[in-house]
């Protein structure tokens, strides 16, 4: 009995009023309204991956905010390295994988970490070992999608990047700029303003509009919210409103517990107050938080599958016809294309040859009569 | 300058120094007050340098500091190089007059190869030292008049990453620390908490120690600041928060920064180290800035400068002016060497041009040479050439004559023929 309400209940949440009325005229339940339910079902036992990179300079709070993300201890034993080691350093591609469980639903997280990003005092193509990873990643997906076994494909894509911007500046750097247009369309980039904590709420929406405008300047691609349907209410549209306009997030992160208003939150202590991470008042990482995990995860692994992916696919496929095209007319003999005019110009040469050859053939017949006449 | 004065006196008649008591108020004691005042009526003149990333907080802290709006606009991101941008200013408190330069390094830390970000700096500093040195060479020159812009300070701004520092920090500093007086300070250091500002203090100054950094040490050895001056040193890299607008907390209104969960208030001692740089940087040290900047970096550089020109510091009982002597002599040489490089230059131009010019007439020559055997040739065909039109002359003529010869034989041949028919 009690299944049978859940099934109504979920029917009448997800089907139109319309729907709702013919279901109603009809006195026979046929049951694919149980759909949704087996999807749910069978999702959780299979359970979920999500793959993030986080990049920025170092000491902008990337570790920091993954733990607040995902209210665990990534990042044991990390070693930092001094100024003069990192005066040449070199971008690492670092992958921390963890599984997480929550009320029955595994997700197996993948953390791609960037050290040594833009520390470097001359980072000429810093972001080049981060794309060479994320095509490496598509071409290992699109190997496995043609291979002839398919049963287990790992997918390693990365579906979103967290790009820090340091909020000590009026915007956007050339760095960043140059990140995020080498990255835009291989990956969803997320930008977010790191360690908000250092500006008050006007610097806070000024910088915002600053690197909004400056991104739109720039042209650079990043993470769109999808629209939400015409037919969701009102709040909802609000709240999606709300959302896209406070991008882009301005996050505060913290490994530490402390206590405030009575309450034991996360937050950082200062002399002059205490800032919690989770208080909307203070800044964005509810509202992060809840997109990226809450409501926008498959979205954007979504987006990874069917546009950066594709992309990558079809240009991999151009690229090998081409080449195969060109390797093709090196090695078949000359003329089976149709050639142009060059040739008609041999051809003519052929038959002057042939003419002459004819009459050298007639006159040696010739010189061969007279012989024989003149023998007789 | 006093110090300086008795030294050379105490230097040049050593053996003989006494220790004299007064018999009553003699008034020496006053030289110090009209060296003050002396030294307030010429005004005082006063150079920064704030290194730092763009955004860094360069110009709120130097309008908190000195309670004043100076006119700046914010920089863009996006300059080709690292520039300086000195801009002057004339303060008064009191009735002292200050002459404060304050100069910007814009575009710091913008570019993405920051490997030759520390140049301009450098320069800025040496053309500043190079301009004094020009001054003090001159034979006419007026220095208690010349308007010194020898930076006295560098503020060198670090990001409040809290971890360590950056890797153009530790590149630039160490370019700078032997040209000028450095003071590293932490910058809005409002976004570190109190225990993460601890272990980010002791990291950056072992890294500076580690690398060889020399950063300004407050002077310890004058005992009415020494104590004050110690233990600030302890404090080092001040962790400052800049900020020109007003909050009122309490019934005062102060210089803060309003945030949703607290004000962070610029002057109080546990919220920041703003009140200690100013100590620091104005109220105590600002003398001893100036003498360090004159006494130790100017003078290195002089050295260093002389050296290169090729001067050699000749013992203590030579001619007072020998420097000035030596400067003439070597201007002349130079001016010798110069002249005899133009001869040089000149001689080897001359010489090319001759031989070019036999060259010249050498193929000329060739070239008439040919022309007249072409010419004796021409006229031997030519000579050629008539015989055969002679011979061939001839041989018409001949051809001519015995064909009238054979006309006229075959005309008198029918007319024999005739006659023998007739006969």
């Amino acid at each position: 009995m009690d299944a049978i309400l859940m099934q109504e209940k979920l029917v009448e949440r997800l089907l139109c009023p319309r729907v709702r009325t013919a279901r109603q005229k009809e006195k026979q339940y046929v049951g694919f309204a149980t759909l949704p339910n087996q999807v749910h079902r069978k999702s959780v036992k299979k359970g979920f991956d999500f793959t993030l990179m986080v990049a920025g300079e170092s000491g902008m709070g990337k570790s920091t905010l993954v733990n607040s993300l995902f209210l665990t201890d990534l990042y044991k034993d990390r070693k930092l390295l001094n100024a003069e080691e990192r005066i040449n350093q070199t971008v690492e591609i670092i992958k921390h994988t963890v599984d997480i469980e929550e009320k029955g639903v595994k997700l197996k997280l993948t953390i791609v970490d960037t050290p040594g990003f833009g520390d470097a005092v001359n980072n000429n193509q810093c972001w080049k070992p981060i794309t060479d990873y994320i095509d490496q990643q598509f071409e290992q997906y699109f190997r496995d999608e043609s291979g002839l076994n398919r049963k287990n494909i790992q997918d390693n894509r990365v579906h979103c990047c967290l790009y820090f911007i340091p909020p000590f500046g009026h915007g956007l750097r050339p760095v960043d700029v140059e990140f995020m247009k080498a990255l835009h369309e291989k990956v969803n980039i997320i930008p977010l303003i790191a360690k908000a904590d250092c500006l008050t709420p006007n610097e806070i929406k000024k910088l915002k509009d600053r690197i909004r405008e400056e991104i739109d300047k720039f042209g650079i691609k990043v993470y769109q919210f999808p629209e939400c349907d015409s037919d969701e209410d009102e709040e909802f549209k609000q709240l999606d409103k709300e959302l896209k306009e406070c991008t882009p997030f301005a996050v505060i992160g913290s490994n530490t517990v402390v206590e405030a208003r009575g309450q034991r939150v996360r937050g950082r202590l200062y002399p002059w107050g205490i800032v919690e991470v989770e208080n909307q008042s203070h800044c964005d990482f509810v509202k992060l938080r809840n997109m990226l995990i809450r409501s926008h995860m498959h979205d954007l692994k979504d987006v990874t599958c069917d546009v950066h992916y594709e992309n990558y696919r079809a240009q991999c496929i151009q690229e090998m016809t081409s080449k195969l095209a060109q390797d093709n007319r090196m090695e078949s003999p000359i003329p089976i294309l149709p050639l142009s005019t060059p040739d008609v110009d041999t051809e003519k040469l052929i038959k002057m040859k042939d003419e002459e050859l004819k009459r050298m053939q007639e006159m040696l017949t010739k010189m061969q009569q007279q012989m024989h006449d003149k023998d007789q | 300058l006093l110090s300086l004065i008795l030294s050379r006196y105490y230097r040049d008649c050593e053996p003989c120094i006494r220790n004299l008591s007064l018999g009553g108020h003699v008034g020496f004691d006053s030289l110090p007050d009209q060296l003050v005042s002396k030294s307030v009526t010429q005004g005082f003149c006063f150079n920064i340098l704030c290194v730092g990333e763009t955004g860094i907080g360069k110009s709120t802290l130097m309008n908190t500091l000195f309670n004043t709006m100076f006119e700046n606009e914010e920089a863009s991101h996006y300059q080709n190089g690292v520039y300086l941008r000195p801009r002057t200013y004339d303060l008064q408190e009191s009735n002292v007059h200050l002459k404060l330069t304050i100069v910007d390094t814009v575009g710091f830390g913008d570019q993405i190869n920051k490997e030759d970000s520390y140049k301009p700096i450098v320069d800025y500093i040496d053309t500043q030292f190079e301009n004094y040195l020009q001054e003090e060479l001159k034979i006419k020159r007026s220095l208690f008049n010349y308007h010194d812009t020898r930076i006295h300070i560098c503020l060198y701004f670090i990001a409040p990453t809290g971890h360590s520092l950056k890797s153009l920090d530790l590149v630039t500093m160490k370019k700078l620390d032997s040209k000028v007086n450095i003071i590293p300070i932490i910058a809005k250091a409002d976004t570190i908490s109190k225990s993460e500002l601890h272990k980010f203090k002791i990291k950056i100054m072992s890294e500076l120690v580690s690398n060889g950094v020399q950063i300004y040490q407050f002077p310890t050895d004058d005992e009415a600041v020494s104590e004050i001056n110690a233990s600030m040193n302890a404090h080092l890299p001040f962790a400052v928060v800049g900020s020109v607008e007003e909050v009122k907390v309490g019934n005062k209104t102060v210089r803060a920064r309003q945030y949703p969960w607290g004000v962070v208030q610029v002057e109080n001692e546990s919220h920041c180290d703003f009140v200690k740089l100013r100590e620091m940087l104005i109220r105590v040290n600002m003398e001893d800035l100036r003498e360090q900047t004159h006494a130790r970096h100017y003078e290195l550089y002089r050295r260093c400068k002389l050296e290169e020109m090729g001067f050699k510091d000749t013992d203590p009982d030579s001619q007072p002016f020998s420097l000035q002597e030596t400067y003439e002599a070597k201007r002349k040489e130079f001016l010798g060497d110069l002249q005899r490089k133009e001869e040089e230059m000149r001689q080897m131009f001359v010489n090319k041009v001759k031989e070019t010019e036999a060259e010249l007439k050498e193929k000329e020559r060739e070239l008439h040479d040919k022309f007249e055997q072409l010419k004796r040739m021409h006229q031997e065909e030519k000579r050629k050439v008539e015989e055969k039109r002679r011979d061939l002359e001839e041989e018409m003529n001949a051809f001519n004559r015995k064909k009238v010869a054979a006309e006229t034989l075959s005309l008198s041949q029918p007319l024999k023929k005739e006659k023998d028919k007739k006969k």
